[in-house]
């Protein structure tokens, strides 16, 4: 296979990996704050749930879990999905797994503030809710920037799992290719799309830093 | 008029005793000083006022309005959130360590809660916020962030915050405590204007020169009591109590 096909193939995969990265970002970046406050919550059943499923989402392999996911409906409950419940299955694995991650990412930097700034939109009579969002969250987002960046480098590389429940990614087309090849020019190839892949993600998140740096 | 009352006010952590049976009123146009050693009580006090902190019992009332009263089985009783909210709104508090919000602009921190919570226009925010800021000579420094001014700027910043707000009574909890010693002075000149316009304050200090200066009435606290009260000549020049004065002994020279 010529280098320039083998290029446009691997950049077809290249869209569903991105298409997984994208939702699994816009989904589980709130989720987790909702998971955090859940995790923070006064109530000591929710707190222990959230905290059971943060323990199972972190103690557990990503992999096993998306077929799970994927399985499970069929497995357990006798369901059959159509085929295009793949690409689903494989969202829903990621977002629930990265909310997670997510959530004690919040939860560090929202415990990492002062309580004087609570205190401060109180005796100026903020609600919580507007405290929260524009005296508390503001100061979380860019002390937790440099974790999240961490986080969404590897969700990059962990797009790459979706090959287990067999959703067409990237990191399946190069399997697959590279088996009918016998050769290992794509994994190479999809190698270097996922270093620039990242490249891009850093360059980013830097950015975003740099925005954020306004005020110390 | 009586800004604010405070009736038989007790508080205790893990069944250590803070404050005993404190009461104190505050008239309008009245500058209290409140002193004495660390761990007497004073900032739980102020922190009970503000209600940053839940006293156990006694009555807060503020401009007649009842905050916390005493329920039938001796133990405070707060009013409704919404009661609670706007009795809020009487008072201001300007902290030791200021609490600015670093992620806002000088004036984004004092304008911020005119529009966001009394639902002001910017334009008048904005007026009042140019307004206070001339007023604490730091009209230069509208667009700076906190972590750009010194510490005495920042304190001057803060109770410009609290003054947009328009309190009824303002409380300082040891102003200058975080200050370097050169940069006291430019707070002190603040709220000696702020008494000289006969706002009415209540301030924690260790200055005391300073509080025999501005206060017209000093309480003295130790072991969560009101050991002695009245006039600054008295209770500063001439305190009766052994326990004032030893504690003063350690201000003089």
């Amino acid at each position: 296979m010529p280098l320039s096909l083998l290029i446009q193939k691997l950049s077809e995969g290249l869209l569903v990996s991105i298409a997984i990265f994208t939702l699994t970002l816009i989904f589980s970046l709130p989720l987790g704050l909702l998971v955090a406050f859940g995790r923070m919550a006064k109530n000591p059943i929710l707190r222990n749930i959230v905290k059971f499923y943060i323990s199972i989402m972190r103690g557990t392999p990503l992999m096993l879990q998306l077929m799970v996911v994927y399985f499970g409906p069929y497995y357990i409950f006798g369901i059959r999905l159509s085929h295009g419940y793949r690409f689903i299955a494989a969202i829903i694995g990621f977002v629930l797994n990265y909310a997670a991650y997510f959530a004690e990412i919040y939860r560090g930097g929202i415990e990492s503030m002062p309580l004087g700034q609570y205190e401060a939109a109180k005796l100026l009579g903020y609600s919580k809710t507007q405290t929260f969002f524009r005296i508390i969250l503001p100061q979380v987002i860019k002390r937790i920037l440099p974790a999240v960046t961490n986080e969404v480098i590897t969700l990059v590389k962990d797009t790459s799992l979706a090959f287990v429940i067999s959703v067409m990614e990237m990191f399946a087309l190069a399997k697959a290719i590279a088996a009918a090849q016998t050769n290992m020019m794509p994994f190479i190839v999809a190698g270097v799309f996922y270093y620039i892949f990242n490249y891009v993600v850093a360059f980013a998140s830097e950015a975003l830093e740099k925005r954020f740096s306004y005020y110390q | 008029m009586k800004i604010l009352e405070i009736k038989h006010l007790s508080k205790s952590f893990d069944g250590l005793t803070v404050l005993k049976d404190i009461s104190l009123s505050v008239e309008e146009g009245q500058v209290i000083g409140i002193i004495g050693p660390s761990g007497s009580g004073k900032s739980t006090l102020l922190r009970c006022a503000t209600m940053l902190e839940t006293m156990d019992s006694g009555e807060l009332i503020y401009l007649g309005e009842h905050a916390v009263t005493t329920g039938d089985n001796g133990q405070a009783v707060y009013a409704p959130p919404a009661k609670l909210q706007e009795i809020q709104r009487y008072f201001g508090l300007v902290f030791q360590n200021f609490n600015l919000f670093p992620h806002f602009s000088v004036i984004k921190n004092i304008t911020d809660a005119l529009i966001t919570v009394q639902k002001k226009d910017k334009g008048e925010a904005l007026a009042i916020g140019r307004e206070l800021l001339e007023k604490m000579g730091l009209a230069d420094k509208e667009n700076a962030y906190p972590y750009q001014l010194s510490g005495g700027q920042q304190q001057r910043v803060s109770i410009a915050r609290a003054l947009a707000l328009n309190p009824k009574i303002l409380f300082f909890d040891e102003p200058t405590s975080a200050l370097d010693p050169e940069l006291t002075g430019e707070i002190l000149k603040v709220i000696r204007q702020l008494a000289a316009e006969r706002m009415t304050m209540v301030i924690v200090t260790h200055e005391m020169s300073f509080a025999r200066d501005v206060a017209d009435h000093i309480i003295f606290m130790n072991d969560g009591v009101i050991v002695e009260e009245g006039p600054p000549e008295i209770v500063i020049n001439n305190p009766q109590n052994e326990r004032t004065r030893a504690f003063l002994k350690r201000f003089e020279n």
